[in-house]
Formats: structure tokens, C-alpha cells, sequence
């Protein structure tokens, strides 16, 4: 399976988020999906995983038409989608908001091995499972969300800006991390970021986007070495 | 002492009752963000529902748990047919978002409309299960019947139930979930929509014991414009959003401090002033603490 995106269009009223973006993203790989603020990143995930509408243009995850129905209905057919600023239930506790992700699952036995999975990957959340998650610092409620979005079993995750307000030496950890569960779980990975060297370091392809357009796209290696992306997203 | 006694008898007696209805306020709002004006006469129709069934069975024991199941439905119906629609419709104009609420008071008025023209607008009698007369300590007749204390039990129990339902049931996680942030339940694979409908339902059971119990611990009449229907929808109301609106535990306490409150003006002062210091109560706390007794001062999460 692969997620394959073609001629995407998106509108937010009047203004054009997304125009015409075409990518592909090969099973078991992380795609790195980078651009300024405003380039349409949170965007063109909102719409793979079915909170926003698509005006044109066609997304499928394997045989799975993504911009068809809802997103309780994408996780169900294995697309998990972390949105952007800690998605956890502030007011429910870390363990609430693991089992959430894994309700509409029917059997309970590989729920609760799928939790345990989940609490070795992260031991922090181990240890506070009946703290609620508004008393966990910025890195561990990303480790709850990205935990939450894995006890739905997903096969394609889409992950919006995970390092969002964290400090380096914590999102330095997330990325490995990330990167650890692709290996893994053998998963697929839409991941945007603004850190663009941080989130390149860790992809095996990335599409830049500018002002919803791809403004290019290739191997992370390539983009990294490229001196347009350098100059443009790098910073050097 | 014995007026002492009896005046907390008779403010836990009517707050839980006040209680019932705070939480169907309360799920309401939770669920879908609407204050339910319509709440009075669900519990009004399901009251009216009740009083045929008593007739049919007669037993008020096995007419009361299925009123609450039709009010249940009622309740669902309204939210999918009207709500639903109208949420998913008023998106912008300068009514958005009140669009809901404004409904909810007309359907109050349809209702009361309806049942006039099926029942007639003069008082239908129920029966009380037991008797009225209150428990006597020594020589002494206390306010607290028979009737008072299996409306108390009744209610306990419901409460309990329900706070069972929300803190150690998957339905629970899920009411809870979609209340505090719809969209992050939804990504989770909770399907939302279902769970509002859910939401509703159990506000409809609770506002039609709500009206049952009222009428057979009160008078035992009802009318379409009955007054009690009235109080119970203010009092109600003035519960939830003292404690707090967002929170069930929050709308027993508001509802059983208005009791007391209430009750406490009625035997030591006047029952004229119930109605001035009940809204008088709700102006103090929005005035002095505006999230309720339960409640976060950083209110909803976005």
C-alpha cells in the first residue's frame, strides 16, 4: 500500500490552501512534508485525514479513498492522524487518553497488548497513567498524542508538527522516536514540520510546499544538499 | 430543631429533583453546546406519557422507567432531526451559533401546543405510589413522607448510575471525550455524531424523571401550562449553571444548594421571595465566580 495524492486542491473559503499538489509516499517510508507558515502544511493533512474538505483532486491510502468520509471512519481503515499542539484530552488522564484511540477496536485482548506496546515505547507515560494530561510537560503530552494515534493500530500516520513549542534536546528524542516506530512497525509516515533540518535528518523523502504549491520534492539526502532548500527552509 | 430538620429535608428533597433536571442541562450543553430551553416540556410530555402509562399498568414503578426510555427517544429525534440540522446550518449570519438555543424555545412552545391538543388544557391527575404523610419522630410529624424518601432513593440512584456510565464505562470515555474536544475524539475513531445523539438521549430519561417525580411528589396534577413545569425548568437551569454547566457532579451540588437556599427562605423568611433569591443566587455567583462551584476559570478548551 502507499499513499498516493494527485492534484490535491483546497479551499479555505476564498483563499486557495492547497493547489494542485501531487505526491507519493511508498510503504513503510516517512515523508517529510516541510514550508513556511502558511505554506498549507496542517492543511493537506486536515484534509488526508478527513477534518477538512477537498475542493479537487483525489488521495488514497492503498485502495482507501481518503477524501471520502469522515476521520473516525480513516481510523478505522488504519489512518491516524496527530493533529498540530499536543492532541491530547487535557482533562482526561494519560491512560483515558490512550484507551480512547483504541474504543472502536472489538478485540479488547489485542487492545491491551497493543497498550503495553505503547507504555514500553514511552515508559514516562508508564509511570503517569492516572495523572491527568494537562500536568504532563510539552515533550510527554507528544508522546501521549503520537501513543494515543498508535493504539488505533494505524498503517499510515500523519503527524503535524510534533516538535511545536518543545526544547532541541526534546524534540531531538521525538524525532528519533519517530523515526524508531517506522522501523519498527513497518508504518508510513506524513510528517510536517516547520524544523525542517530536524525533520529532513530523520525522512527518506520530503515535499517542500510554498504558498500550496510543491515547491519541489525528492529524497530527504537530495533536498538536504540542495542550495535552494538550504538557503530557503535551512537557514544556511 | 424540628423546623431546622425539616427545612433541610425539604431543600434535598426539591434539589434533587432541581438535580435531575441540571443534568439533562448539563449533558445537553456537554454534548452539543446548546442550553435546551425545550428541556421543560420533554420532561412535560414524557410527565403526560407517564400518566397514560400509570393508567395502562398501574403501577407507577414500571411507568416511570419507560417514560424515561420514550423521553430518551424524544430526546434523540429532536437531536437528530432538528438540532443536527440546524448546527450543521448556522455557520455564519449574525444568529450563528444561537440558532440552536432560539429552537430549543420554540419546540418548548410546540410542545406545550401539542400536548393541549391531545390532552386538553385541564390537569390530568397522578396517583402517588405511597403515601404523602411525612415520618413521625416521637410526637412530632417530620417533612420528609414516605413518597420524599423513595424520590430521594430513586434519584441517588440515578446519579450514581450515571456518574458510573461516565467514569468507568467506553460510552462514558467517549461522552467525555467528544464533550471536552470533539476533534481530537473524532481522530480517535469515536464516532461523534452518534455519541451527541447519545448525550441527548440520556438528558431526555433524566428530564422525564425529573417531571414525573415532580408531579407525584408535588401536587400530582399537570397541565400544559403547569407552574411547576415552570420552576422546574428555572430552577433547573439556575442549578446547572451555578455548578458550573460543564460539570454532573456540579449540577447535583448547584441543584441541592438551591434546595437548601430556597427551602431555608421559604420556612424562615417568606415564599414570596423563593423566586427573587433563586435569580438573586444565580446573579451573585456569575458575579463572583463565573465558572461555577465546579468549574475551571480557563473554561472550555478549544
Amino acid at each position: 500500500m502507499s499513499l498516493v495524492v494527485k492534484d490535491l486542491v483546497v479551499d479555505h473559503g476564498a483563499i486557495r490552501a492547497i493547489d494542485e499538489v501531487s505526491f507519493t509516499v511508498e510503504e513503510g517510508k516517512l515523508s517529510a512534508v516541510i514550508g513556511a507558515n502558511g505554506a498549507g502544511k496542517s492543511t493537506l493533512l486536515r484534509t488526508l485525514s478527513g477534518l477538512n474538505t477537498a475542493t479537487n483532486g483525489s488521495a488514497y491510502w492503498g485502495e482507501h479513498n481518503l477524501l471520502h468520509g469522515k476521520p473516525e471512519s480513516h481510523v478505522r481503515k488504519g489512518v491516524s492522524h496527530v493533529s498540530e499542539g499536543k492532541s491530547v484530552v487535557a482533562e482526561l488522564t494519560v491512560e483515558e487518553n490512550l484507551d480512547l484511540g483504541a474504543l472502536w477496536r472489538r478485540n479488547k485482548k489485542e487492545s491491551s497488548q497493543t497498550k503495553q506496546q505503547v507504555v514500553e515505547l514511552f515508559p514516562r507515560l508508564g509511570e503517569r497513567l492516572n495523572q491527568r494530561a494537562d500536568t504532563l510537560s510539552g515533550g510527554e503530552r507528544q508522546m501521549l498524542a503520537i501513543g494515543r494515534a498508535l493504539m488505533s493500530k494505524p498503517k499510515l500516520l500523519l503527524l503535524d508538527e510534533p516538535s511545536l513549542g518543545l526544547a532541541p534536546l526534546v524534540i531531538e528524542q521525538i524525532f528519533q522516536t519517530i523515526r524508531g516506530i517506522v522501523d519498527s512497525m513497518n508504518l508510513t509516515v506524513v510528517l510536517v514540520e516547520q524544523n525542517a533540518m530536524g525533520a529532513l535528518k530523520i525522512a527518506d523523502t520530503a515535499v517542500v510546499l510554498n504558498l500550496g504549491h510543491v515547491a519541489t520534492s525528492g529524497s530527504a539526502t537530495e533536498l538536504i544538499a540542495d542550495p535552494a532548500v538550504r538557503a530557503a527552509y535551512l537557514g544556511y | 430543631m424540628t423546623q431546622f430538620i425539616n427545612m433541610l429535608l425539604i431543600g434535598i428533597g426539591a434539589g434533587s429533583i432541581y438535580a435531575l433536571m441540571a443534568i439533562a442541562m448539563v449533558l445537553v450543553w456537554r454534548s452539543t453546546r446548546v442550553i435546551n430551553f425545550a428541556q421543560a416540556g420533554m420532561a412535560l410530555l414524557s410527565t403526560y406519557i407517564g400518566f397514560e402509562l400509570v393508567q395502562k399498568t398501574g403501577n407507577f414503578w414500571i411507568a416511570l422507567p419507560l417514560a424515561m426510555v420514550l423521553g430518551a427517544l424524544f430526546s434523540a429525534l429532536v437531536e437528530i432531526l432538528l438540532i443536527r440540522t440546524l448546527i450543521r446550518h448556522s455557520t455564519s449570519g449574525p444568529v450563528a451559533g444561537i440558532v440552536p438555543i432560539i429552537a430549543t424555545l420554540g419546540l418548548l412552545g410546540f410542545i406545550r401546543a401539542m400536548i393541549g391538543f391531545i390532552w386538553g388544557n385541564q390537569d390530568v391527575q397522578i396517583q402517588p405510589p405511597l403515601s404523602k404523610i411525612g415520618f413521625k419522630v416521637g410526637q412530632e410529624t417530620i417533612a420528609l413522607s414516605p413518597m420524599n424518601l423513595l424520590v430521594l432513593i430513586t434519584v441517588l440512584a440515578m446519579v450514581l448510575i450515571l456518574g458510573f456510565i461516565f467514569q468507568k464505562t467506553n460510552l462514558g470515555l467517549s461522552l467525555r471525550a467528544s464533550a471536552y474536544s470533539p476533534e481530537i475524539a473524532q481522530l480517535a475513531g469515536v464516532r461523534v455524531g452518534a455519541i451527541r445523539t447519545i448525550g441527548w438521549s440520556i438528558a431526555g430519561a433524566a428530564g422525564a424523571a425529573a417531571g414525573l417525580l415532580q408531579t407525584v411528589n408535588g401536587t400530582g396534577t399537570v397541565s400544559p401550562d403547569s407552574l411547576e413545569f415552570s420552576l422546574l425548568l428555572t430552577f433547573g437551569f439556575i442549578a446547572a449553571v451555578i455548578g458550573g454547566l460543564e460539570s454532573l457532579p456540579g449540577a447535583v451540588l448547584g441543584a441541592v444548594v438551591l434546595g437548601l437556599v430556597l427551602a431555608f427562605v421559604q420556612i424562615y423568611i417568606s415564599g414570596t421571595l423563593v423566586f427573587i433569591v433563586a435569580f438573586a443566587l444565580l446573579l451573585l455567583v456569575l458575579l463572583i465566580r463565573p465558572q461555577g462551584f465546579i468549574g475551571t476559570k480557563a473554561g472550555r478548551r478549544a
